[in-house]
């Protein structure tokens, strides 16, 4: 099927671990062999002990959780009203040109200098944390569906015409199948902005969550506590996009195979 | 002239039909159909062919309801075509076969839209699948198969509805000259078994002699019906053994003749379907 098939994917997997494991030894001999302090580069087993710490005494479990939260509400919102407007527009085009510079104007402005704002109006509570992540969501998915509906084929929705469908028919039968590929590649990048939406909603104000982890340690000169919640964060990034992936090889099971790296 | 004797009915008619574009500057409109008018008996295959942009694509949108005539009208079973309707069925160059359907479902697609049970789409599409030595196939998906079984698939799509009326818009004319003569006697041998009636587009004068009792050709832009040809070879549902027949070649340098083949200017010619 594929070119060089196994041996070669073996071959990029084993590659892969190996450059791990340089990674991990380099982070943790380097900072020593270059004579760079541990209060700027702590080695890898100083972030260890501190990971251990973090969960025993400083609630780690807690922030990553509520974290975690967070990035999956705002993401599940944010897709879904993405979708849902995504799908308004495509159906009705005298509705995306009256809307379409609103819509470019907010898509423009940086959502995450909106947090301090949303901070503003709702408190030190969760939920400003989950707007920025829906407003951040809500374009790549929006604008992946809609650019799907406006370049369906023609001949297809006359295809379906011809042979008596409905509006609805022509929605449910094609356009909503259609979108579905570009919907998953919005996704997959709702998923990682999410998690960026939430953690500045957190840095900006709040007393849990890795966000505020991060500025925590920050504030007490801690490296090895701003390196946990980085590395935290990008897990919990990870395995929101894995999520997506899962869901879409589910989904998108009639495409053609490809590799997880393949269309990252 | 025709084979097809006047007792028999008429299944697809085309009165006077002209058909008028607005122009894209917005003033003035472009005609692309000129009083056209024909019709195709119960059982009859009939071609149409013509220069690029003679309005062929036009006719096939106005009887399978998808366009309606600026004057004149389509008629299908002596009824006024208003709109699409279950008796008329269209096949494209294209296979538009859906990437998420399984051969099966795609087969199926038309009559699902037109809301028969489950158990009879099955039937159908399996029956059609089997005529076409796709049955092994009814699990893949689209991308797994070969143009020429894709477009196999279409054709099951539209025999599955069973219309009164099959309009073809150039429905081989995407695949290699070895499966278009494949799929071309496997049309002729359904068309012929089914007693269907249908309207072929082409540009392929061959295509034309070999699969139809009749040839209507067309003029350039206003399209009208300049000739009419009714071809005069047995075998209708054998269009490879047709075309050894001497009579085909003669048809063919007719229909040349006719379409001015030899004296046509190159010129940039309108993507065939825009018209």
């Amino acid at each position: 099927m594929k070119p060089g098939g196994d041996s070669s994917m073996r071959r990029g997997a084993g590659a892969s671990l190996a450059l791990l494991v340089f990674f991990l030894a380099a982070w943790e001999w380097g900072p020593e062999a270059l004579g760079i302090p541990s209060f700027i580069v702590p080695p890898l087993s100083t972030v260890g002990a501190e990971f251990v710490h973090a969960f025993k005494f400083d609630h780690l479990l807690l922030h990553t959780g509520v974290t975690i939260g967070e990035v999956l509400a705002g993401f599940v919102l944010g897709s879904l009203l993405g979708a849902f407007v995504g799908y308004l527009l495509g159906m009705s085009p005298a509705a995306e040109l009256a809307l379409s510079p609103y819509i470019l104007a907010l898509q423009i402005a940086p959502k995450v200098a909106f947090a301090p704002l949303f901070i503003l109006w709702m408190g030190f509570t969760v939920y400003p944390k989950i707007l920025v992540a829906i407003l951040i969501v809500f374009f790549p998915v929006m604008v992946n569906v809609l650019t799907a509906l406006r370049t369906i084929d023609p001949d297809l929705i006359n295809l379906a015409r011809a042979f008596t469908a409905t509006r609805a028919q022509i929605f449910w039968k094609i356009e909503f199948p259609t979108s579905m590929p570009p919907m998953f590649a919005g996704l997959r990048i709702g998923a990682t902005l999410a998690v960026v939406g939430v953690v500045v909603g957190e840095l900006v104000g709040g007393n849990v969550g890795l966000g505020y982890l991060l500025t925590f340690g920050e504030g007490q000169a801690n490296t090895p506590l701003v390196f946990v919640s980085i590395v935290m964060l990008t897990l919990v990034g990870g395995i929101a996009y894995l999520g997506v992936i899962l869901v879409e090889r589910r989904v998108l099971h009639y495409l053609p195979a490809r590799g997880i790296g393949g269309n990252l | 002239m025709s084979s097809f004797p006047t007792s028999i009915p008429i299944r697809l008619e085309y009165r006077n039909v002209t058909m008028r574009f607005a122009d894209r500057g917005g003033q003035g409109a472009l005609t692309a159909v000129q009083g056209v008018r024909f019709a195709v008996r119960d059982g009859e295959v009939v071609s149409l062919i013509g220069p690029s942009g003679c309005g062929k694509s036009t006719l096939l949108n106005i009887g399978s309801g998808l366009m309606a005539p600026s004057e004149g009208a389509a008629l299908v079973d002596g009824a006024p075509v208003a709109g699409p309707n279950v008796h008329v069925a269209f096949m494209l160059q294209k296979d538009l076969l859906l990437p998420w359907r399984t051969v099966a479902e795609n087969a199926m697609f038309g009559v699902e839209i037109q809301g028969v049970p489950a158990t009879e789409r099955r039937r159908r599409a399996a029956n059609l699948l089997a005529q076409f030595n796709l049955a092994e196939f009814s699990d893949h998906y689209p991308h797994q198969l070969s143009g020429g079984m894709r477009q196999r698939v279409a054709l099951a799509r539209t025999l599955a509805v069973d219309p009164h009326v099959l309009l073809l818009d150039e429905p081989f004319s995407a695949v290699d000259a070895q499966t278009r003569m494949a799929l071309q006697r496997d049309l002729a041998q359904t068309l012929s078994r089914a007693q269907k009636t249908a309207l072929l587009i082409t540009h392929d004068l061959f295509e034309a002699v070999t699969l139809s009792d009749r040839v209507l050709v067309m003029s350039r832009r206003p399209g009208a019906i300049i000739d009419e040809i009714a071809i005069d070879v047995p075998g209708r549902d054998d269009p490879i053994g047709r075309r050894a027949d001497p009579k085909v070649a003669a048809y063919v340098a007719r229909l040349m003749d006719r379409l001015d083949i030899a004296h046509a200017p190159l010129e940039r010619q309108p993507a065939e379907g825009d018209a």
